[in-house]
């Protein structure tokens, strides 16, 4: 749990909330989700306020006929599981990375296989379905990632150091999300590596030739 | 909400929901038909002594009342959100079974049980229909807290039912999208930023136990 917790200025969308409480995001976007409700009371509290309005839905919606011997097999189920609960596995608080990020990443951040996407900026792609993509990006301290535009949705959540984005800054905890509206270009703050995990929907698009060329090589 | 003076102390959480949901003696609990008297939220605390029995007593009646109202429901969701029939059934049992095995996990502080059933089955959702892995915030330490406060179950319960009834009451169309975001019929950039319900009460709530849990740990 970070302790910087109190400084959280960028939070997650009423939508992304309401899509986690559904279960209807994709899974890149629910790794984002679930990372910053981790660092983030606030969205913490929400998602639990979208989570009743399901369950309200769900009460609303017209129960339909069950299996006459439903509570029979529930009941046989519940008699024939009875000793294989099992409590799971105690995750451990230690690095940068909160829970939801160590099912996907495990190790020190220097010892995980960071790949250079140029620009002296390294990525590590997780592995999610295919419907969006989720990546931990490195950016040294001081630097820019190239100017560009989107086509869907990229939400990028800061995990150490910090980023400003015209007038935004983005420090640990932070998330942007960006839209089709969004040109932007992320500048890494002095001081310490910047690493963000980003999730997007569509590929990203640079406005610029050059990194266009390398967009086909990196797979961004 | 509740404020300071008409919250009741910390009480012995056994009698104290018992007592709340009181009216429920004026209805015949174990038999088939629902007759629902007095107050909702009664029903709602009934819902909460239901799983205090699963949990502490193996309770098959209880389980059995709960069973008989959430799983048709349950069902229904899971064909709205795209699962057959059959599979429905499957899935509606398992979230059954898994509301009587984690019946430990339920703290009605933090969630209504239709909250914390229809979370089960959200989860059943991500698994089976959508078989994705389903990464999940990082859990709290409640540590300190032995007993959940019986006023804020009460509480809580009763903002929930609130927000049922103004669900209930939005006009046609704007129930109908929220609705489909839920069943998954909308993608997030679909999704409304405003909802037209009354929110903020739940989150207010939640976030004021949070607090009390990071101070407490400090």
């Amino acid at each position: 749990m970070k302790n910087d917790m109190k400084q959280i200025k960028h939070h997650l969308t009423e939508p992304l909330l309401m899509g986690y409480a559904a279960g209807t995001l994709p899974e890149a976007f629910n790794v984002v989700v679930a990372t910053h409700v981790s660092m983030c009371d606030d969205c913490r509290a929400a998602l639990a306020e979208y989570e009743a309005v399901g369950g309200e839905v769900m009460l609303e919606t017209d129960p339909v006929a069950i299996a006459e011997d439903a509570l029979t097999a529930t009941m046989a189920m519940i008699d024939a599981e009875k000793n294989t609960v099992t409590a799971a596995p105690k995750r451990k608080p230690s690095n940068i990375f909160p829970a939801p990020l160590q099912d996907y990443v495990s190790g020190d951040i220097d010892a995980l296989k960071w790949r250079k996407v140029g620009g002296g900026v390294s990525q590590l792609v997780l592995k999610t379905s295919k419907d969006a993509s989720v990546r931990l990006l490195r950016i040294p301290a001081g630097t820019a990632v190239p100017d560009h535009g989107h086509r869907g949705t990229e939400l990028t959540l800061v995990l150490q150091g910090a980023f400003t984005d015209d007038d935004d800054r983005f420090g640990v905890g932070d998330v942007e999300v960006a839209n089709e509206d969004l040109n932007h270009t992320p500048v890494a703050e002095v001081g310490v590596d910047c690493i963000c995990l980003a999730a997007t929907d569509a590929p990203l698009r640079f406005n610029s030739f050059l990194p266009r060329i390398a967009q086909r090589f990196v797979g961004i | 909400m509740l404020t300071e003076t008409n919250a009741p102390a910390k009480a012995g959480v056994s009698a104290a929901i018992a007592a709340a949901a009181k009216p429920d003696e004026q209805r015949p609990v174990k038999a088939g038909k629902r007759v629902v008297t007095g107050d909702i939220t009664s029903k709602r605390m009934a819902w909460v002594v239901q799983i205090y029995a699963v949990r502490d007593n193996k309770d098959r009646a209880a389980f059995a009342e709960l069973f008989a109202y959430f799983a048709p429901r349950v069902k229904s969701f899971l064909m709205k959100s795209g699962a057959s029939p059959d599979l429905a059934e499957e899935c509606a049992q398992e979230v059954m079974a898994t509301l009587w095995n984690k019946a430990h996990q339920f703290d009605p502080t933090k969630a209504s049980v239709s909250t914390w059933i229809f979370t089960i089955a959200r989860n059943r959702k991500i698994d089976i229909l959508r078989k994705q892995r389903r990464p999940e915030p990082e859990d709290l330490p409640w540590g300190p807290e032995p007993e959940p406060d019986q006023a804020e179950a009460i509480g809580l319960q009763q903002e929930t039912e609130q927000l049922g009834q103004a669900l209930a009451t939005l006009p046609e169309a704007q129930r109908k999208l929220i609705e489909r975001a839920y069943f998954g019929e909308l993608s997030h950039s679909e999704i409304a930023a405003e909802t037209g319900l009354p929110l903020g009460t739940i989150k207010s709530r939640i976030r004021l136990a949070l607090d009390r849990l990071r101070h407490a740990m400090k």
